[in-house]
C-alpha cells in the first residue's frame, strides 16, 4: 500500500458549542412520543420544529456567509446530523442541505445568489439523484433534451426525500450525453407526478417523482463543467450525513438495549448480568464508537472544494462503519427485548427500521468498501 | 508555531536521525515484537544492550526526575521519542515491567530510598523486573490470590506459586501480590504488595514452553523465601489498591511510563506488502473481490483505532460514554491484531502451513509466530472477556455477571 493514510482529527470550541446546542435542541424537540406521533403524519415533521431550526440558522450552517449562511463548513453538519439521529428528529434538513451543497459546488454564480440565501432562510429544497435501485450505476436514465430555447425532461426518480413539501428540486439528468444537474420548481409538474413510497423507516418521507414533460429554461442547468464532480461529491456527502445520523441512532438503540438489560429480570437476575447479552452489547458500543471516530475525522478534513481522495476515503469509511454498527445495534435491540422486542410498541422497531433505511441510502457498506478497494489496491 | 512545538519537532527529528543511524543490524533471529516473547539469553542480551544504548543516547525515561536518571522533561518528549522509534521500527525496549509499570509506581508512591535504589537501574536495564500476580488457580480472579506472606521479625516469609511470570528467570525484582491475612471478610483486604528480590533462597523460576515452542515465562515457586520487611509497598492490606494502580500504568490509563515503545507495530501496510506477489487461481490475490473486501474491512478497523486514540484526548467528543475509549482501547486493538494476523496466514496458501525454521516460510514464519504471540495480548493484562465485563459494568452500567 503506497497510500499514506490521513489520521487528522480535531474539534474546536465552536464545534463543541454547536454539538451541545444540537443535543439540547433535538432532545427537547423530539421525545420518543413526538417521534411516534409523527409516524402517521403526512409530511413526517413538525412545522414548528423546522421553523425553530431555521431560526437557529441550521439550514445555512454550511452555506458561506456571502450567500446568507453561517459559513461554518461541512464539518459542522456532522454533529447536527448525529444529534438528529440520536433523537430520531425528522425534518427536511438533510434534503435541503444536500440541495444547498449541490448548488454551492456545482451552481453558477447567479444560481447561488438566487437560491442559497433562500435555502438558508428555510426554503425546502431536495435532490433527485437515483433512478434505479443501483447507487453504484454511473448511468443516468433521466434525460434532458433541447426543445427550442428550453430543456425538456423525461424519466422518473426514486427515493426523492421530502418531495411532498419541497419547492426546489436539483435533478440529475443526462444532457448531451453528459451527467448534468438541473433545477426544477415544484410548480413545474402536476402533483400527480409525485408518488409517496411506503418506506421501511416510517420516520422518513421519500417519493417517486416523474419529471417527464417538465420544461425548464436552459439557465436552470447547473455549471456543466462541474456537474460530474458535483454529483460524485453529493453522493459522498449524502453518505457522510447518513453515517452521522445512523451513528446517532446506533447510540439511541444501544441506550434502549442497555435500559432493558438493567431493568428486566429472569431467573431472579437482571438479564444484563448474562454475558451472552452483556458482551454483544459492549461490541455494539465499540462499533458505534469506531463509527464516531471515522465521522469526526471526516468532519475534520472536509471542505467546500471538490472532495480529495482523503475526503472520499473518510466519507466511505464512515458510511460503511456507521451503517454496519446500526444494523448490528438495531438487530440486537429487538432480540434482547424478547417478545417485547417483536412489538410495534417497543422502540427497537424504530431503530431496526432506521438501520435498514440508512444502510441503503447513498450506497450500502459493501458498495463503499468496493470503491475503497479500488482506491487502495488498483 | 510555538517555541515548545518547534523544540519538540526538532527533538523528534533528532531521535529519528539517531535511530536511523544506530538501528542494530539484523541479528539473524526473529526479533520479538513484544517483551513477552523474549525466550533466550541471546535475545535478552541483545535487547538489554539496545535499551542501554537508547538510554545513553537520552531517549527513554525523559519524564523521570534527573536525580533518578531521567531528564525531567514533559510527557510530550517521551511520546515524540516513542513515535520516532515506532516509525523507524527499531527493536523494542526490553525492561517493560520496570519501565512501564513498576517504575511509575515507585515514582508515584515509593520512598526516596526506593527511588534511588531502583529507578536508574530500570532505565539502564541492569535490573530486569517481573510481575508476580497470576497464580495457577487464580488468574482472572486475581483478588483471590493465595500466595502467602507472613511477617517474621525483619522479614516476610513467602510461600506459594506464581505463574505466567514473564522474565521470571531473568529478573532481579518482582512486583509481588501476596496474602498477609487469610481471614479478611473481603478477599481483597488480605492482600499486600511487595517489591521483592528474586535472588533470595527459596525462589525458583521454572521456564514454561510456550505455544510457539519457545520459552518466555515461568512458573515461579516460593518455598519459605525470606524477603526484607522493607520490601512492603504501602501498608499491609493495601495490596489490591497498589495492584490496581499498577494495572492503570500497565493499561496506559495513567502516564509516567519511561517509554511506551514496548511492541513493534504490525500494520495493514505490512500485510499488503507481504501479499503483493501472492497469486490465487493464477491471478494476483489483490484482484479477488472477497479478499479485497476483507482487507478493506481491516483497513477501516485499523484506521478507527488510530482515530479513537486521538479522539480519546478530546473531551468534547467523549462525553456520551465516559471512559469508553480509554477502557476499550486494549480490547479493540488486541482483538484486531489477532484477527488481522490470523487472516494474513489464511492468505498465504500452501505456504501458510510452513513455520519458523522452514526456508520457504513467508518472511521466515513471521506471521505464524505473530498470530500465536498475539494471544499474549488478548489473554495477559486481563483477558478480552474480562475487558468486556469491565466495559459493560463501568461504561454501560450493566450489572455484574
Ligand atoms: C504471554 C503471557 C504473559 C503473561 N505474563 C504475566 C506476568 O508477567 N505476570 C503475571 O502475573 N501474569 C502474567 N500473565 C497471566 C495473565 O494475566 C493471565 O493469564 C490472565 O489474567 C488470565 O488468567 P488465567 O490464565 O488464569 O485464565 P482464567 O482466568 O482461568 O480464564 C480462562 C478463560 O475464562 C475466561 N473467564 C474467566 N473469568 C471470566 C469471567 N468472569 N467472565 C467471562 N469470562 C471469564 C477468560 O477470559 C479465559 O478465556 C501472562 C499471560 C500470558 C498469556
Amino acid at each position: 500500500m503506497t497510500r499514506e493514510m490521513n489520521y487528522a482529527l480535531s474539534f474546536d470550541d465552536e464545534q463543541a458549542m454547536i454539538m451541545k446546542s444540537a443535543r439540547e435542541f433535538c432532545k427537547g424537540k423530539s421525545s420518543i412520543q413526538d417521534v411516534r406521533e409523527l409516524l402517521g403524519s403526512d409530511t413526517g415533521y413538525d412545522k414548528k420544529v423546522w421553523k425553530a431550526m431555521v431560526e437557529l440558522g441550521w439550514p445555512g450552517i454550511a452555506i458561506p456567509e456571502s450567500f446568507g449562511g453561517i459559513g461554518l463548513g461541512i464539518g459542522s453538519l456532522v454533529p447536527l446530523a448525529e444529534s438528529m439521529g440520536r433523537y430520531m428528529l425528522a425534518t427536511p434538513f438533510f434534503s435541503a442541505t444536500l440541495a444547498a451543497q449541490a448548488l454551492l459546488r456545482g451552481g453558477t454564480q447567479s444560481q447561488k445568489e438566487e437560491w442559497l440565501p433562500q435555502i438558508a432562510d428555510g426554503l425546502i429544497a431536495t435532490v433527485a439523484l437515483l433512478d434505479s435501485e443501483d447507487w453504484g450505476a454511473d448511468t443516468i436514465n433521466c434525460t434532458a433534451v433541447d426543445a427550442g430555447d428550453t430543456l425538456k425532461l423525461s424519466g422518473t426518480k426514486w427515493l426523492v426525500g421530502d418531495a411532498g413539501v419541497a419547492e426546489l428540486f436539483v435533478v440529475s439528468v443526462k444532457y448531451q450525453d453528459k451527467p448534468s444537474l438541473v433545477l426544477v420548481n415544484a410548480g413545474q409538474f402536476p402533483k400527480s407526478a409525485i408518488q409517496r413510497h411506503t418506506l421501511i423507516d416510517e420516520t422518513k418521507r421519500a417519493f417517486k417523482v416523474d419529471f417527464s414533460g417538465v420544461e425548464v429554461e436552459k439557465s436552470r442547468l447547473l455549471d456543466p463543467a462541474l456537474s460530474e464532480s458535483t454529483i460524485r461529491d453529493l453522493m459522498l456527502i449524502g453518505a457522510l450525513l447518513t453515517a452521522a445520523e445512523a451513528t446517532g441512532t446506533a447510540a439511541a438503540s444501544l441506550d434502549n438495549t442497555v435500559e432493558y438489560l438493567k431493568s428486566r429480570k429472569q431467573f431472579n437476575k437482571l438479564i444484563g448480568s448474562y454475558q451472552a447479552l452483556k458482551h454483544p452489547t459492549v461490541d455494539i458500543l465499540n462499533e458505534m464508537e469506531a463509527a464516531r471516530s471515522h465521522l469526526y475525522h471526516a468532519a475534520t478534513i472536509m471542505g467546500d472544494g471538490p472532495l480529495s481522495d482523503d475526503m472520499e476515503i473518510a466519507c466511505r469509511m464512515a458510511k460503511a462503519q456507521a451503517t454496519e454498527a446500526l444494523l448490528f445495534a438495531g438487530d440486537r435491540d429487538v432480540q434482547f427485548h424478547g417478545g417485547m422486542g417483536f412489538t410495534y410498541e417497543c422502540d427497537a422497531q424504530l431503530h431496526i427500521r432506521r438501520a435498514q433505511w440508512s444502510q441503503q441510502q447513498f450506497g450500502d457498506a459493501y458498495h463503499h468498501r468496493k470503491r475503497l478497494a479500488s482506491l487502495f489496491f488498483d | 508555531m510555538t517555541a515548545e512545538k518547534q523544540d519538540l519537532n526538532k527533538f523528534r527529528a533528532e531521535v529519528s536521525a539517531w535511530m536511523k543511524a544506530n538501528k542494530p543490524a539484523d541479528p539473524g533471529f526473529l526479533l520479538p515484537q513484544t517483551f513477552m516473547e523474549v525466550g533466550s539469553e541471546e535475545v535478552l542480551e541483545f535487547l538489554r544492550d539496545w535499551q542501554r544504548k537508547v538510554y545513553d543516547a537520552g531517549y527513554i525515561g525523559l519524564t523521570w526526575p534527573k536525580e533518578y536518571g531521567g531528564k525531567g522533561l514533559p510527557e510530550e518528549y517521551q511520546l515524540a521519542a516513542d513515535e520516532a522509534m515506532a516509525h523507524e521500527r527499531v527493536p523494542i525496549m526490553l525492561n517493560v515491567i520496570g519501565l512501564g509499570w513498576a517504575g511509575p509506581l515507585v515514582l508515584k508512591s515509593g520512598t526516596d530510598e526506593e527511588k534511588q535504589k531502583y529507578l536508574k537501574r530500570i532505565l539502564t536495564a541492569e535490573d530486569i523486573w517481573c510481575q508476580g500476580f497470576s497464580e495457577p488457580d487464580h488468574g482472572s480472579d486475581l483478588g483471590n490470590a493465595q500466595t502467602s506472606a507472613v511477617k517474621d521479625g525483619d522479614d516476610y516469609v513467602i510461600n506459594g506459586t506464581k505463574i505466567w511470570t514473564t522474565f521470571g528467570n531473568y529478573s532481579k525484582y518482582m512486583i509481588l501480590l501476596a496474602r498477609t491475612n487469610p481471614n479478611t471478610e473481603r478477599k481483597y483486604d488480605g492482600l499486600s504488595f511487595f517489591l521483592a528480590p528474586m535472588d533470595v533462597p527459596g525462589v525458583t523460576a521454572v521456564p514454561i514452553q510456550k505455544i510457539t515452542g519457545e520459552y518466555g515465562f515461568t512458573e515461579t515457586f516460593f518455598d519459605n523465601a525470606r524477603i526484607p520487611a522493607s520490601c512492603l509497598m504501602g501498608e499491609e492490606g493495601q495490596g489490591w489498591r497498589v495492584a490496581m494502580q499498577t494495572l492503570q500504568f500497565e493499561r496506559s490509563a495513567e502516564g509516567g511510563q519511561a517509554t511506551h515503545y514496548n511492541f513493534t507495530p504490525v500494520t495493514m501496510g505490512d500485510l499488503l506488502q507481504a501479499t503483493e506477489n501472492t497469486t490465487r487461481d493464477g491471478q494476483p490475490l489483490l484482484k479477488d473481490p472477497i479478499v479485497r473486501d476483507n482487507l478493506v474491512k481491516f483497513l477501516i478497523e485499523e484506521k478507527s483505532l488510530r482515530l479513537s486514540a486521538t479522539r480519546a484526548e478530546i473531551p468534547a467528543l467523549c462525553q456520551d460514554y465516559p471512559f469508553s475509549l480509554a477502557l476499550s482501547g486494549k480490547l479493540r486493538a488486541t482483538e484486531y491484531f489477532r484477527r488481522m494476523r490470523q487472516y494474513a496466514i489464511s492468505l498465504q496458501g500452501g505456504k501458510g502451513s510452513l513455520y519458523v525454521g522452514d526456508e520457504g516460510a513467508i518472511e521466515g514464519g513471521f506471521w505464524q509466530r505473530a498470530y500465536f504471540n498475539n494471544f499474549s495480548a488478548t489473554i495477559g493484562g486481563g483477558t478480552s472477556q474480562i475487558q468486556s465485563n469491565i466495559i459493560g459494568q463501568h461504561v454501560l452500567g450493566l450489572p455484574k455477571s
